[in-house]
């Protein structure tokens, strides 16, 4: 069995590992290094680590000001602070004016679990998405959290990086090609009958549903759309033409996040069944990671049942 | 610079920005009349820049966490050459980009986009400690409206200021008492101003805020202040320079008609040539 870990762990690491090869990066946090994860950075470069305190306002200003002046901020606190109590900032003060600022999330979606509804952030993909000019990334595993640190360090302009506490098992490690590039979704598994895209965890349960489609004969294509936006249309494209209806997976609303953005495409260029796993007009609630994820459907079960669902709706 | 020449820089800075709101027919006048001393202080005597090279990297910085009086900065750094004043005959139309808050990105001399109250002060913040951490001596203004304070991000940032000791950042807080609804007493009380930021760990001075000499001394105060940032409270007259605009909660944010404006300009022109002589 793969090794499991939480891409906010990840994340930890890369940004430590990275932060020498890197100069101009600075790492802003709010009161929540050891849950973000950005404490093994504030260990190693102490002097290109501010903690801004319970002020995720002012947090997102600083990076915006201090990205002015040369440096590449990444901010960190939860999603729901984020994108949330702090969506204005990002929207004006980096969005707006384009400037070269990661905003990052971490505790993104159900998986939060115990926490609860305040703390369990469904909406910020698509708060995100909204911002013209922003990218957004959402990786799938520890791995691929890694290069999509790298190239966000690398990127010029406006970002926000999701990521999540939930520990899951790494795979994009053995993917034969498998190569980050931001904008550009990943095909894990190819397939024929329908396609699963993912993001996020979800990416591991599509494949896990791929598998138990395929003892029943199905062939389920997978796709790690690791960057919501800007999407990658022409592999969404691909995949309805080739296998003619199409399954969304995201631990977040499906409406606006990678859900609505696949679904907005299909239906101006072609429309084929969309099934779109993930919440509902809902708030959250407490519990373990996994039971909060089944008792919103975020399951592989699910993703299985609407490809099915999926298929029976094609012409 | 001599005051007098200062004083004829701020009234035809005035002139240029109540054309410019009567020309887009909407605006902020009231705000932008009362900060504009301020303004011509900075871009004529105090910070380092350059209209040639309004990118280059060692420049002071300036932020308008007052967004909303963008007539009196835009008409400032048209007369600094940044960009014509003719230009400013576009100020909020679809024909060009001299939008109705600073656009960094379009205008060139605008150091940061703002307009949503709060959120400059912090990204001067952030500027200001960009240059402490690269150890470059460049520094950081910026100018606040008296009731823009009552966002509480401002205080966020003045605590953040305090924290990380800026020095390099000196914000100048436009007193002028009014704001949309009402007297900024009367809509949410702020003072004792000069207490609340001495209590954040500013540097506090006090100034009239249409006094040149005070200007001079408060910004030469605020560089030879160590370890923490300056705050200059600066009394002032909402819509100074146009007698009518004087003291008005009316003139926030209205463009004045055909006829006032033919006053305003009677008035302002009036002062250039006694200057001028």
């Amino acid at each position: 069995m793969a090794e499991k870990i939480a891409t906010r762990s990840a994340y930890g690491e890369a940004l430590a590992e990275l932060g020498g090869k890197y100069p101009q990066l600075v790492v802003l946090d709010a009161d929540l290094s050891a849950a973000t994860m950005t404490k093994g950075f504030a260990a190693k470069y102490p002097d290109r680590f501010y903690d801004c305190g319970i002020a995720e306002a002012n947090m997102t200003c600083i990076a915006a000001g201090m990205s002015t002046t040369g440096l590449k901020p990444f901010t960190n606190t939860f999603a729901m602070f984020a994108a949330g109590r702090a969506y204005e900032q990002v929207r004006n003060s980096i969005g707006y004016p384009g400037l070269n600022v990661t905003v990052v999330g971490s505790h993104g979606g159900p998986s939060v679990g115990e926490d609860g509804a305040t703390h369990q952030c469904n909406e910020d993909i698509a708060l995100m998405r909204e911002i013209p000019g922003m990218t957004v990334v959402v990786p799938c595993d520890g791995y691929e959290m890694k290069q999509a640190v790298e190239a966000l360090i690398l990127h010029e302009g406006p970002a926000y990086l999701r990521m999540c506490r939930y520990a899951t098992e790494v795979f994009t490690d053995t993917l034969p090609g498998y190569r980050f590039e931001l904008g550009r979704g990943v095909t894990v598994r190819d397939g024929s009958d329908v396609t699963v895209i993912a993001c996020g965890i979800c990416v591991g349960m599509a494949v896990q549903a791929a598998d138990a489609l395929a003892r029943e004969g199905i062939s389920a294509r997978v796709i790690d759309m690791h960057t919501v936006k800007p999407l990658d249309e022409a592999l969404v494209r691909k995949a309805a033409a080739e296998t003619g209806c199409i399954v969304t997976a995201e631990e977040a609303y499906v409406s606006g996040g990678l859900g609505g953005a696949v679904a907005e495409l299909l239906s101006e260029c072609g429309p084929v069944p969309v099934r779109r796993v993930g919440v509902r007009d809902t708030f959250g609630r407490s519990g373990t990671a996994a039971q909060v994820l089944a008792y919103y459907g975020v399951t592989a079960e699910e993703i299985e049942k609407q490809a099915k669902a999926a298929i029976a709706m094609k012409a | 610079m001599q005051n007098r020449e200062l004083q004829l820089l701020a009234a035809k800075a005035r002139l240029l920005a109540v054309d410019a709101v009567h020309e887009a027919k909407a605006g902020h006048p009231g705000g932008s009349l009362s900060c504009m001393d301020a303004l011509i202080y900075l871009y004529f005597e105090e910070m380092h820049i350059d209209p040639a090279n309004p990118h280059d990297p060692a420049r002071d910085r300036f932020v308008l966490s007052k967004g909303h009086c963008a007539p009196a900065l835009y008409s400032v750094l048209a007369l600094r050459g940044f960009f014509p004043p003719e230009e400013l005959k576009l100020l909020r139309s679809i024909k060009g980009h001299i939008s109705g808050h600073p656009d960094m990105v379009y205008i060139p001399g605008v150091d940061m986009s703002t307009g949503s109250l709060g959120q400059g002060i912090s990204c001067a913040v952030g500027m200001a400690l960009g240059a402490k951490h690269q150890g470059k001596d460049f520094r950081v203004y910026s100018i606040l409206g008296d009731g823009e304070i009552a966002e509480g991000q401002v205080w966020e940032a003045a605590m953040a200021a305090a924290k990380w000791k800026l020095d390099n950042l000196c914000a100048f807080l436009d007193v002028n008492g009014l704001q949309i609804d009402g007297a900024t007493k009367d809509v949410m009380p702020s003072e004792p101003l000069d207490r609340k930021f001495a209590a954040f760990n500013w540097h506090v001075i006090c100034v009239n805020g249409h006094d040149f000499d005070a200007l001079r001394a408060a910004a030469a105060e605020a560089r030879s202040t160590k370890g923490q940032p300056t705050m200059v409270l600066m009394k002032t007259t909402k819509g100074k320079g146009v007698s009518y605009m004087e003291n008005s909660v009316a003139w926030h944010g209205k463009a004045p008609n055909d006829e006032q404006f033919a006053v305003a300009r009677a008035e302002l022109e009036a002062a250039i040539r006694e200057l001028e002589d």
